[in-house]
């Protein structure tokens, strides 16, 4: 634990599976340093749940013997020595593995032993855990007369219970109501200052508000990594939604100094799009004013994951036809240097 | 670890409703059958009495019932072995176990021994029925350990062998009937092959059973049922390994 660079506690190369004839993640390496928590987010069927199976050994990756293959959990090769490194591991599948005919301390209580911890130190970790996942209350209840948001935070909790190295947690907040994801937010990102966390969803705002370094998985591939700063940078779009209850005709709208697009999105509501320098909402509003357009709505633009994907693809298509075209070296990203 | 996963095998057990419906029915039926026989053995006494060297109570009562309990057991135990891992594939929580630091000796070994010993409290009653006939006669005790050490390796065969059928499936009631009509075919086999060498005999649970139930202590069937668990044991590590390999 040197102070300049904080250690790796998961380090992944070349991770590839296929499921028959479908080659379902290509070549995945990730890097993971301790209080780091890192998203990977993608769309439904991207390899997201698959790349984590691989991370926590439920899966073995294709080539496992080989040597370009490599998952390596606080430095012991998950691999070759799976039960030393599946000890700093706490992993929660997509679907939380419960028992649910067991009670939730019971649940608990396994759960910690089975991680390998000693029994004197698990009545503490459980009191702990179940503070932190908001449990104290149902400890004695079945898990399977549980609500869904509940039996989620129990997941939760059985990953965390041995405070692991590694904590892995696909999709955390699923099932869980607005307030619940706001606590179990806060709760990975205290989790992610002790140990690492990596998660993986498919809510750009969730790897917004917790994560600080991001990864993009599409089709299989890691398409982006970065901050989860520089991220927001390709998310924002310049443009707002403006409703009018008067309208003028689109030309109008479109004269307007520095719209460059307007689009009708009904009678009343225009997706107006804008060079990110120049703001031209004190104008429309001015305008709106003078002509009596009665406008009843302005709501700035969020940015879906489908115009992340697109802004960063384009990015760096464009950036590795720049490079091919200057030195003829292909960028990492080059879907053909793949085979 | 292994007794870490058995322990909880068996609460999951004992917290399920069916199960202490399944534990009730059958000691109803265990006690009536041992009553019938008891029955049946009291009725043919007076004339079991005038013949020399006439057979006691130990194989007119025990020794049937021991064998009848052996005939139950081939549809008693696939109900109990089905869930042991096709169950936790199918809600998914097998991943808590292969995400834990365990290799799959434990998980099988402990899945295993956690059912064996719920079944060998279950059928537990049987001996425990028939000691309370000592009360009035003396009992054959050699018999009576033979059957009770016979009818312990054949469950012990038939869980392992229950257990490999449900690692290969995430469809619970798949590996029901799957190990049923594996036992009930190799039952089958063995009772309908007529010669006494056939290779049927050989390979059928039931028929090694047989000589325990005689009282006869053979090292090659108890050797037999060692094997054929272990088999099925090994058989079933590797599925769970392989569960790595295809998913």
């Amino acid at each position: 634990m040197s102070n300049t660079a904080p250690e790796i506690t998961l380090s992944a190369r070349n991770l590839a599976r296929r499921f028959g004839n479908v080659q379902v993640v290509h070549g995945v390496s990730l890097e993971l340093r301790r209080g780091e928590v890192l998203g990977l987010l993608g769309h439904n069927g991207a390899g997201k749940s698959t790349t984590l199976q691989m991370l926590t050994g439920c899966l073995l990756p294709d080539d496992a013997g080989d040597n370009l293959c490599s998952i390596d959990i606080c430095g012991i090769d998950l691999l070759h020595h799976p039960v030393q490194a599946k000890a700093h591991l706490g992993y929660l599948p997509e679907t939380p593995p419960l028992y649910r005919e067991l009670s939730v301390d019971d649940y608990l209580v396994f759960a910690a032993r089975l991680r390998g911890m000693k029994a004197a130190g698990v009545a503490s970790a459980l009191a702990r855990t179940r503070q932190r996942c908001g449990l104290e209350a149902v400890g004695k209840k079945i898990i399977g007369t549980l609500s869904k948001g509940y039996q989620q935070r129990v997941g939760i909790a059985q990953a965390i219970i041995h405070e692991p190295d590694v904590i892995v947690l696909d999709e955390p907040t699923v099932g869980l109501d607005p307030a619940q994801i706001r606590e179990i937010r806060s709760l990975i990102r205290e989790l992610g200052d002790q140990g690492s966390v990596i998660l993986s969803t498919h809510l750009l705002g969730e790897v917004e508000s917790i994560c600080d370094r991001i990864e993009i998985m599409q089709q299989g591939r890691l398409i982006y990594g970065g901050t989860s700063a520089h991220m927001q940078q390709h998310g924002s779009v310049s443009g707002f939604v403006v409703g009018l209850r008067n309208p003028p005709p689109l030309a109008v709208l479109e004269s307007i100094e520095g719209i460059a697009r307007v689009e009708l999105l009904s009678d009343t509501q225009f997706r107006v799009l804008h060079a990110p320098e120049h703001d031209p909402r004190a104008e429309l509003l001015t305008l709106a004013e003078q002509q009596g357009w009665q406008l009843e709505q302005l709501t700035p633009l969020q940015a879906t994951l489908e115009e992340v994907f697109v802004s960063i693809t384009d990015a760096e298509t464009a950036a590795v036809a720049r490079s091919a075209a200057g030195d003829r070296q292909p960028g990492p990203s080059d879907p053909g240097a793949e085979r | 670890m292994i007794r870490l996963i058995a322990l909880r095998e068996l609460r999951s057990l004992f917290a399920m409703p069916s199960t202490w419906f399944v534990l009730a029915a059958l000691q109803f039926i265990f006690a009536w059958f041992f009553l019938a026989r008891l029955d049946a053995f009291l009725e043919v006494q007076p004339q079991l009495a005038k013949i020399a060297n006439p057979p006691g109570v130990t194989n007119m009562v025990a020794a049937p019932m021991f064998n009848t309990v052996a005939l139950l057991l081939m549809m008693l135990v696939p109900l109990f072995t089905m869930r042991l891992i096709a169950e936790e594939r199918r809600n998914q929580t097998l991943a808590l176990l292969l995400s834990s630091p365990l290799s799959g000796l434990h998980i099988v070994l402990g899945k295993f021994l956690g059912l064996l010993v719920f079944l060998a409290v279950l059928i537990a009653a049987v001996p425990l029925m028939l000691y309370t006939l000592s009360f009035g006669t003396s009992l054959d005790n050699g018999l009576l350990l033979s059957n009770i050490l016979g009818l312990f390796l054949l469950t012990a065969g038939y869980v392992a062998l229950g257990l490999y059928i449900s690692a290969l499936t995430a469809q619970p009631v798949i590996a029901a009937i799957g190990t049923f009509a594996l036992l009930f075919g190799l039952w089958l086999a063995d009772i309908s092959a007529v010669s006494g060498d056939s290779p049927w005999h050989a390979i059928s649970p039931l028929h090694h059973f047989l000589n325990f139930n005689d009282g006869l202590l053979d090292s090659s069937d108890a050797a037999y049922f060692v094997l054929f668990t272990a088999v099925f044991l090994l058989l079933a590590i590797r599925r769970l390994h392989n569960n790595r390999r295809y998913g």
